[in-house]
C-alpha cells in the first residue's frame, strides 16, 4: 500500500504547483452555472404582439384592455396595434413582431349573441418557447374574458389549489447539481485522464513499471489522487456555486457533509469511468478528442439542464446507466430539499457499484509491460 | 561468481517483425557491458526484456539469478533503469523525484534521507536538490536520473542510450559520473549506445547488435584486434562495427529504424 501512496504523493505534489490546472477546472463549470442559470432562468418578457382589431365593439375593446393589462403588469406582451392584417402578418414573417391577435369584425355581435365568438392569434412556431408563452398568456386572457361578471356566493365549479413543498426554485439552482458534478468532470478529464496519457506518451510511466509497484497499486494510486483532486474542485463550486445561486444556508454543517459524501462517490465513480476509457489509450490526442462527446454523452442525458421525463426512450436508457445521472439527483435531494441519506440511498449504491466495476474491469485491462 | 545476467536465445517478434533474434549473452557481474548499435538494431528491445519491460517471445533471461518473465519482481527489486526517455518529474524538486522512488522501492524511511543526500553528492546535484527538475539542463536531467535509478541501491544497472541528445561536455560529464559511482560500488552496468567512443573509454565488453541480431562480443581491445591486418592500436570502434556488419556506424543510423514501425511506440 505504500507504493499507492507514493503514487499519490507524487501526483498531488505535482498538482499544487499548477495552479492554472485548478482554476482552469473550475472556471467553466461556473461560468456555465451563472450564464445558463441565468439564460434560461426568467420568465419570457416583451413579446411583440401585433393586434388586428377589425369589430371595434365593446367585447374588442375588452379584450384589448386584458391585453394591455398583461402589457404592463407581467410585461410579458408589447402591444403593437395594426390597421392592415396583411401588413401584420408580412412583419409576422419578417420577425418584427412574434403574434398576431385578430379580433374578426363580427366579434362583438356573436359575443353579444352567445353565438361562438372567436379571436385568432397567429404565432411564429420556429420558436417553440415563445410561442407556447404568447399561447398561454392569451389563452389566460380569454379565459378572465370568459369569467362570469357576477360571482356565486359559493363556487359550484371544482378549484386546483397547488402547493409547493419547497420555497421557489430559480434555475439557477436547478442548474448547481450538474455544475457540481461537471466540476469533478473536468478535473478527472484534465487532472486525471489527460495528464495519464501525457505522463504515458512522456515515459513517466515507464519509470513505474520497472519498480515492483503492483497493478492494482498502481491503479489504485492514480484513482485515488484523482478523486482528491476533483473532490477539491466538487467542494469549491459547491461552495462558490450555492452562493452564486442563492442556496438557503450553503454552509449548513450537517448538508455539507452529506455532500462531500456523494461529492467523494461522484469523483470516484468518474475517475473509475477515465480510467476504464484510457487503460489502453496511448495517443495524447484521444482524451481531448473525446472529451466533449463525454461531456455531451454524460452531462445532457443526467437531467442537469432537463427534466429526464421528457427524453426519448433511447435517451432515457443512457440515463439509466449514466453515473451523473445519480449524482445529479443526489446533489438535488441535498441542495434544493437538503434530504438525508434514504432520499439519496439509491443513488449512493449506484456510484458504489458502478465505482467498484469500473476501478476492477480498469485494473484487469491495465498492462503491467508496454 | 554467478553471472548478473545471463540472456539465452531470447527473441521478441511484433506481429512479422523480429526486433531480437536468439541473442544469448552474459554479463559477469561487476562488469560494465555495453550494447552497441545503431537505432533500430534491437538494443532497446532487449534491455526492455531484462528490465521487464516486454515479455520475451522465446527463449530465456535472468538477472540477478532471477527468470525475467517467471520472477518479475524478484528482478524489479534488484535492478535501477533509466530508461531511453528522460522520464523525471519536471514540476517536482530533484530531492522529490527521488523521494518517490525511494518509497516505490519501499526504502525504510530511516535509510532514506541518507542515501539521497549520498547520491546527490556522487552526481554533484546536492545544491539543486530543492531545484525543480525542469529549471535543469539535459545533462543535469540525467544525472538526476542516474541518481533516482540507484535509490534502492540495486545490485544491476540498465542504462538506455544514456547521453543521447547531451552536448559533448554533459555526455563527459556522465561518463565520468558513471565510472566514480561504479568504482565506489558493487554494481554490474548494461549500457546501450551508439557512440563509438563512450562504449569504448566505458565498456569492460561490448557487444555489437544489428538487425536484432548478436554480431560480436568481446573487450573493446579484443574486437579492434580481430580486425586483420591491423594493430589494435590504430582501430577504432567505428571500424570495427563496418567490420561486422558491412556498413557504417552513420549510414546505419540514417536508416528506418524499428522506432519508425508501429510496434514500438517510443525512443
Amino acid at each position: 500500500m505504500h507504493r499507492t501512496w507514493a503514487i499519490v504523493e507524487r501526483e498531488l505534489r505535482r498538482f499544487r504547483r499548477s495552479p492554472m490546472l485548478i482554476v482552469m477546472s473550475m472556471i467553466f463549470p461556473l461560468l456555465q452555472l451563472v450564464v445558463l442559470g441565468y439564460a434560461f432562468g426568467g420568465n419570457v418578457k416583451h413579446l411583440k404582439l401585433a393586434v388586428v382589431d377589425q369589430d371595434h365593439g365593446v367585447p374588442a375593446v375588452r379584450i384589448r384592455e386584458l391585453a394591455g393589462a398583461v402589457a404592463s403588469g407581467a410585461r410579458t406582451l408589447d402591444l403593437v396595434e395594426y390597421a392592415d392584417p396583411g401588413r401584420a402578418m408580412t412583419d409576422l414573417r419578417n420577425g418584427t413582431v412574434n403574434g398576431v391577435l385578430t379580433i374578426p369584425p363580427d366579434f362583438s355581435r356573436r359575443t353579444l349573441t352567445d353565438n361562438q365568438p372567436r379571436v385568432a392569434l397567429i404565432s411564429d412556431n420556429t420558436d417553440t418557447f415563445v410561442s407556447a408563452t404568447l399561447g398561454a398568456t392569451v389563452n389566460s386572457l380569454v379565459a378572465v374574458f370568459n369569467a362570469p361578471v357576477t360571482v356565486d356566493r359559493v363556487a359550484s365549479a371544482a378549484v386546483l389549489d397547488v402547493v409547493e413543498v419547497y420555497p421557489y426554485v430559480p434555475y439557477i439552482q436547478y442548474l448547481l447539481p450538474g455544475s457540481i458534478t461537471m466540476s469533478v468532470f473536468m478535473m478527472v478529464m484534465i487532472g486525471g485522464g489527460i495528464i495519464f496519457i501525457d505522463d504515458k506518451a512522456r515515459g513517466l510511466h515507464e519509470g513505474y513499471l520497472v519498480t515492483p509497484i503492483t497493478k492494482l497499486e498502481l491503479v489504485a494510486g492514480f484513482n485515488i489522487s484523482g478523486t482528491i483532486k476533483a473532490v477539491l474542485a466538487g467542494a469549491v463550486i459547491t461552495v462558490i456555486g450555492s452562493l452564486i445561486a442563492g442556496v438557503t444556508n450553503p454552509l449548513d454543517p450537517l448538508r455539507m457533509m452529506r455532500m462531500m459524501v456523494v461529492i467523494t462517490l461522484t469523483a470516484f465513480a468518474l475517475i473509475s469511468l477515465m480510467f476504464l476509457l484510457m487503460v489502453r489509450v496511448t495517443d495524447p490526442l484521444l482524451p481531448r478528442a473525446i472529451f466533449g462527446v463525454l461531456n455531451t454523452v454524460l452531462y445532457f442525458p443526467s437531467g442537469a439542464v432537463y427534466p429526464q421525463a421528457g427524453f426519448p426512450g433511447w435517451m432515457q436508457v443512457i440515463a439509466a446507466v449514466d453515473p451523473f445521472t445519480y449524482s445529479v439527483h443526489a446533489f438535488k435531494s441535498l441542495l434544493l430539499k437538503n434530504t438525508g441519506f434514504e432520499a439519496i440511498a439509491f443513488d449512493v449504491l449506484f456510484l458504489v457499484v458502478f465505482s467498484t466495476v469500473a476501478m476492477t474491469a480498469a485494473t484487469l485491462l491495465f498492462k503491467r509491460t508496454l | 561468481m554467478p553471472d548478473a545476467i545471463d540472456v539465452r536465445d531470447i527473441v521478441k517478434t511484433f506481429g512479422d517483425f523480429t526486433a531480437v533474434d536468439h541473442i544469448s549473452f552474459a554479463v559477469k557481474a561487476g562488469e560494465i557491458f555495453g550494447l552497441l548499435g545503431p537505432n533500430g538494431a534491437g538494443k532497446s528491445t532487449l534491455i526492455r526484456m531484462m528490465v521487464t519491460l516486454l515479455p520475451p517471445t522465446s527463449g530465456t533471461a535472468l538477472v540477478n539469478g532471477f527468470d525475467v518473465a517467471r520472477q518479475a519482481d524478484e528482478v524489479r527489486r534488484s535492478i535501477g533503469v533509466i530508461p531511453q526517455a528522460m522520464t523525471s518529474d519536471l514540476e517536482l524538486s530533484v530531492q522529490e523525484n527521488l523521494l518517490i522512488f525511494a518509497k516505490l522501492y519501499g526504502v525504510p524511511r530511516d535509510t532514506r534521507t541518507r542515501l539521497i543526500h549520498d547520491l546527490l553528492e556522487a552526481v554533484e546535484l546536492l545544491q539543486w536538490a530543492d531545484k525543480p527538475v525542469k529549471n535543469l539542463s539535459g545533462g543535469m536531467r540525467r544525472r538526476v536520473e542516474i541518481a533516482r535509478g540507484l535509490v534502492h541501491e540495486p545490485r544491476v544497472f540498465f542504462l538506455d542510450e544514456p547521453t543521447t541528445g547531451l552536448d559533448p561536455v554533459s555526455r563527459t560529464a556522465v561518463w565520468k559520473m558513471l565510472q566514480r559511482i561504479k568504482s565506489q560500488r558493487d554494481l554490474t552496468v548494461l549500457i546501450t549506445t551508439h557512440y563509438m567512443d563512450e562504449a569504448d573509454k566505458l565498456c569492460d565488453r561490448i557487444a555489437i547488435v544489428d538487425h536484432g541480431h548478436l554480431v560480436a562480443l568481446d573487450t573493446p581491445r579484443a574486437l579492434k584486434a580481430s580486425i586483420p591486418g591491423r594493430s589494435p592500436d590504430s582501430v577504432t570502434l567505428d571500424e570495427v562495427f563496418v567490420h561486422y556488419t558491412g556498413r557504417d556506424l552513420r549510414d546505419a543510423l540514417q536508416e528506418p529504424s524499428a522506432a519508425d514501425s508501429p510496434f514500438v511506440m517510443r525512443r
